[in-house]
């Protein structure tokens, strides 16, 4: 029944142009992410999904277009529009030499969260990925899927509205994947969720996901998967994806 | 309520950099050794070659030992504000430095409660030097070391600053041992840290005058009075000033409009 009412944007992305040193990595781009949606940004490598992840969590700020997180514009409300938001880095982004719940707390603590509330929500969202039994060791222990399993708690631990997560699968094995995936795809159902995944494995997009695609800094398709596919007159989405790149790739040059 | 999520972002800033600080002992135990070697090795074979005049603070002739106890507390802060700064770099490079900034608090509180975590760290260590060099016999009055504390943490403040502003500035690793070299032996030699500024002025009029721009001097000396439980004025001030132009320098370099990746290639 919820399914039926239109979904509020959590995250909207309007008219984002960027440029770096003269040249366009970004040229347009709009696109929103619905609460209680996984909405995956599919894009080659070099497409600008990095570029377009650092503008939403305002690493650096928007010239042109603008950037929502539940309703504030990030460049005006400023680092306060950011309270909404949960982030998954790229890269590892914790202290190796700390242990998980040092991390956690670390966190915790940026967000004005008590010691009592950072070791409740800690043990959370670490039992729910079956991770708490390993909470006081260093980070170094870890393998790298433990590590992107303790860093999706993290992103968790301040109950975000809107989670966004940039190619947070990188350099894992198959199985590790297939879990991490199935647990973010997971909360935006259990938990009503906004989630952004940005990634360039298709695999890891569902037919009933919203899909966002990413080419040489523009969108070249924007529905549910499943459409996308259909629009283009495509049976799977690997092929669909191949069309919308390959199409792409001569009028860009 | 809000003074509250301040003061918890603040401490939970200020407990990852002492932690990671004792959980990082070789670099507890360089900070320690570097000046043990100027104090013990050094100062022992210039006691000898240079004789040092009355000046103030000192009341009588001091020796040489105790003359560069300050500089060697000022270089610790140096290189813990250089370390914070390679490490913010590194951060930067792995991530970590993008959790800090994507805290939904100001960027300059964010620095500047980064800035005094890190003093806080060079301060502990020059506790540990200082009481280690008591131990081989090199020692200042009791309360000095009460009213240096003030004094060291301004100092901390201070080239932590320094570190900070470089780190805003300098966009990759590699470049960095390169600006260590710029920073960190002209800084140091260039000051009252080894030698009084009287004596170099005997030996060169021009090295004296670069002696006295350099705010590095005025730590030392700040740091040199306040273990005789003095206040020296202007270099204090000196100090001070020093302070607000790096942090405000800094604070405009992490300004997300200047876009601290931006003119790193485009990434993906």
């Amino acid at each position: 029944m919820v399914d039926d009412k239109p979904k509020e944007a959590a995250l909207e992305v309007r008219g984002l142009t960027f440029s770096y040193s003269g040249k366009n990595a970004l040229e347009d781009v709009s696109f929103m992410a619905r609460q209680g949606r996984f909405t995956a940004l599919l894009g080659p490598n070099g497409a600008g999904k990095t570029t377009l992840f650092s503008l939403i969590t305002r690493l650096f700020d928007t010239r042109v277009g603008s950037v929502h997180i539940c309703g504030l514009d990030v460049a005006k409300a400023g680092a306060g529009a950011l309270a909404p938001l949960g982030v998954v880095f790229q890269q590892t982004t914790l202290d190796l030499d700390l242990s998980v719940r040092q991390n956690l707390r670390y966190f915790g603590y940026l967000r004005g969260m008590s010691r009592r509330d950072c070791d409740r929500r800690i043990e959370e969202e670490l039992s729910r990925l079956s991770m708490y039994e390993r909470v006081d060791e260093k980070v170094r222990a870890l393998n790298g899927g433990h590590r992107r399993r303790v860093e999706i708690a993290r992103s968790l631990l301040h109950d975000p509205k809107v989670v966004v997560l940039d190619e947070a699968t990188v350099g894992l094995d198959v199985p590790t994947r297939k879990v991490i995936v199935d647990h973010v795809h997971e909360l935006t159902r259990t938990r009503g969720l906004a989630v952004l995944w940005t990634t360039h494995l298709i695999d890891e997009v569902w037919p009933d996901d919203d899909l966002v695609v990413l080419h040489r800094g523009r969108v070249v398709a924007n529905g549910i998967a499943d459409e996308v596919c259909a629009s283009v007159g495509e049976a799977t989405l690997d092929a669909a994806f191949a069309k919308l790149i390959g199409s792409k790739r001569g009028d860009a040059e | 309520m809000k003074a509250q999520v301040y003061y918890r972002a603040f401490m939970g800033i200020v407990s990852r950099e002492v932690l990671r600080f004792f959980h990082q002992r070789e670099r507890f135990f360089s900070a320690l050794v570097r000046p043990l070697v100027w104090l013990i090795i050094f100062a022992a074979g210039f006691r000898a070659v240079l004789g040092l005049s009355m000046q103030p603070p000192y009341q009588t002739y001091v020796e040489y030992n105790v003359y560069i106890v300050p500089g060697l507390i000022a270089m610790i802060q140096l290189f813990n504000g250089m370390q914070s700064s390679l490490s913010m770099v590194y951060d930067r490079e792995m991530g970590s430095m993008r959790v800090l900034l994507t805290t939904p608090l100001p960027r300059w509180f964010i620095l500047a409660a980064k800035l005094f975590a890190g003093a806080l760290v060079s301060v502990i260590q020059s506790y540990a030097f200082l009481a280690v060099a008591a131990l081989f016999g090199t020692k200042a009055p009791m309360w000095g070391y009460v009213t240096v504390l003030p004094v060291l943490v301004l100092s901390g403040l201070m080239l932590g600053s320094l570190g900070m502003f470089l780190s805003s500035t300098i966009r990759q690793l590699e470049n960095f041992a390169g600006v260590m070299n710029f920073i960190i032996f002209p800084t140091f030699f260039l000051s009252s840290a080894l030698y009084p500024l009287w004596k170099m002025r005997e030996s060169s009029f021009w090295v004296w005058q670069l002696c006295q721009l350099n705010p590095f001097t005025y730590a030392v000396e700040a740091l040199r009075f306040a273990f005789y439980m003095k206040a020296e004025p202007r270099s204090l001030i000196v100090v001070g000033v020093t302070l607000v132009l790096f942090l405000a320098l800094a604070v405009w370099g992490y300004n997300p409009s200047r876009g601290f990746t931006v003119r790193k290639k485009g990434g993906d």
